[in-house]
């Protein structure tokens, strides 16, 4: 992603300054509904729903203390616990079916590769119904195990098709030396596969774990209270009385976070997930 | 757990290139990794098929207990005369589409500002890919309440006047806040691209006398067409299944302007409890998605190098 000294597209002169602006103010126009969104969170219910817009005001907690007060803990605890543990099962299953794609292919692996991805293509909303009835059979409605392994499932596709790319990257001579000197398997994977993957790895986890996060076709439709992750917490705030676009605001922010953060940090990561693998 | 899929994997062992066919145990430990994923995926993404297939076949409205019995097609013939669902399915269309587009060539433009050195460029890239970072549930709050609000929006809070965008221009309200949330996506799967792109090819045309204009069409579009093909691919298989913005911004209305599919099924399943129905227009949805996803997937087996397994 990032290229040492570039000549022939490094912005020469007046031109290369216009570009330069404009790059910044698509930038900065971009940016301007989540600066929206936090700003807004620091106001006042009063001043966030003034016209013309403030954009100069004394910041406030009050619509965080609203937030808390409402009870957000439980909501981002079972947005953790399903985001985390899906995307544990996700690395457990992926990553040795994986294996079983490139390292040392089974007969069909292509027609096993786009099983896998057709799966991603499916409208989950024709398995609402079914999964639906289902869960209310087995008494698991509003229980976040349900959310976990219909995440688990929901992202098992895109790790397999992701650590499949990373783990072609191993050379094979690397992995023959290993076997000519005797290693079992798991010396091999864990001193040859782990460390050359594991980058991957985190790349994978990243996805999962944003894609979990963020759902909410799911978690609307089948949990309530108890298990409700932390979409279903924003979409209670809005009520048909009374100002609440500060709180929301500042829910909104809280519960973005982490992923925003995630994604800053990780960039690079980020485009060969989103690729499942096929940009590197 | 071995024994339930046997006949599908085993069924016809293709004529290996390998010099001997591997023994029956070497096979199954090839597999073995393989199997618990693929029992999985096939548990949890397939039996809920079939059995929607079957209530299909039942007419069923859990609102009145004790009404259900076998149908046979009526549900079917329900669905496909019903309008509702034509119309759901030109929204979806609709939407996918112009989603997509727009944020493909935004994200085009935007990864050509950024494929260059000037100051600050990392913070540019970051303050762009934040869009797709926010959680969709917040972006469809955000914009409707924040942004689109005719009161005290964001929009006519700066240009004045007291539209009512949602209510006015419902299906641009919902793909303007997708497109913002998607185009960083397209943008970093196109700038991945053209940082790809050979130094020396551009030096040449520029050498033998091309135009800016010229080598951006003649040589950077051609180059980065598989990059667009992915994104856009990509970008529909996730944009065709969208909820959150629909049920947040627009309710799927006025009227039925927004509906679509995903969102009509929901409303068949959850509002109306026409559990057979909803059945049936999940099943002529699965078809439909089949028949795309076959030209989609040959879509993908060409764009991602399928380099031959060791």
């Amino acid at each position: 992603m990032t290229r040492t000294a570039n000549p022939a597209r490094r912005g020469a002169g007046l031109t290369g300054a216009v570009w330069t602006v404009l790059a910044w103010l698509a930038g900065l126009l971009f940016f301007l509904p989540v600066l929206w969104m936090v700003l807004t969170g620091f106001k006042r219910e009063v001043d966030a729903a003034s016209n013309p817009p403030s954009w100069f005001f004394t910041p406030v907690l009050d619509g965080y203390r609203q937030v808390f007060d409402r009870d957000l803990m439980p909501y981002l605890l079972n947005s953790l616990m399903a985001s985390v543990i899906s995307t544990l099962l996700v690395l457990v299953l992926a990553t040795p079916a994986a294996y079983a794609l490139s390292i040392r292919p089974v007969a069909r692996w292509r027609d096993v590769l786009f099983f896998f991805i057709s799966t991603k293509m499916l409208p989950v909303v024709a398995a609402l119904l079914p999964v639906y009835l289902l869960v209310q059979n087995l008494g698991m409605l509003d229980n976040v195990w349900t959310l976990i392994v219909l995440y688990t499932a929901m992202n098992l596709p895109i790790a397999v098709w992701m650590m499949r790319s990373f783990l072609l990257e191993v050379p094979t001579a690397l992995i023959e030396a290993a076997a000519m000197d005797g290693a079992s398997l798991p010396v091999t994977i864990r001193r040859i596969l782990l460390p050359i993957v594991a980058p991957g790895l985190a790349a994978t986890a990243l996805i999962c774990f944003i894609f979990s996060w963020n759902e909410f076709f799911l978690a609307v439709n089948l949990t309530a209270t108890r298990a409700g992750t932390s979409p279903i917490f924003l979409v209670g705030f809005i009520t048909s009385e009374g100002l609440f676009l500060a709180r929301l605001c500042a829910a909104a922010t809280i519960v973005s976070l982490p992923v925003v953060l995630a994604g800053w940090i990780a960039q690079k990561q980020l485009v060969r997930g989103l690729s499942m693998g096929a940009v590197k | 757990m071995s024994t339930t899929i046997t006949t599908g994997a085993d069924a016809t062992p293709r004529p290996a290139a390998r010099p001997t066919r591997p023994d029956r145990k070497q096979r199954w430990s090839r597999r073995a990794p393989l199997l618990p994923a693929l029992v999985f995926a096939i548990v949890v993404t397939q039996v809920p098929f079939l059995f929607t297939v079957y209530l299909s076949t039942q007419s069923w409205n859990a609102l009145r207990p004790g009404s259900r019995e076998f149908t046979g097609l009526a549900n079917y013939a329900t669905v496909l005369s019903d309008d509702r669902l034509r119309a759901a399915l030109v929204n979806t269309v609709v939407l996918t589409a112009s989603s997509v587009l727009v944020s493909v060539l935004l994200g085009l433009g935007l990864a050509l500002l950024l494929d260059r050195k000037f100051p600050g460029r990392g913070i540019v890239r970051t303050l762009l890919i934040t869009p797709f970072l926010v959680m969709p549930m917040a972006v469809a709050l955000l914009w409707k309440h924040a942004i689109y609000n005719p009161s005290y929006g964001l929009i006519n809070g700066i240009f004045g006047g007291n539209t009512d965008w949602v209510s006015q221009y419902p299906m641009v309200s919902v793909v303007a806040a997708l497109v913002w949330q998607w185009t960083p996506f397209m943008m970093l799967i196109i700038l991945a691209g053209l940082q790809g792109q050979s130094l020396e090819t551009l030096e040449a045309a520029r050498v033998d006398g091309a135009g800016p204009w010229q080598t951006f069409t003649r040589i950077t579009l051609p180059y980065l067409r598989p990059y667009l093909e992915l994104g856009a691919l990509l970008g529909s298989i996730y944009l065709v299944q969208t909820f959150d913005a629909v049920f947040t911004i627009t309710q799927g209305g006025p009227g039925r302007a927004t509906t679509n599919l995903p969102y009509e099924i929901y409303l068949t399943t959850f509002r109306k409890f026409e559990y057979g129905e909803a059945a049936a227009a999940g099943v002529v949805v699965v078809i439909g998605t089949i028949l795309v996803a076959t030209f989609a997937l040959r879509v993908i087996s060409s764009l991602f190098r399928m380099e031959d397994a060791r």
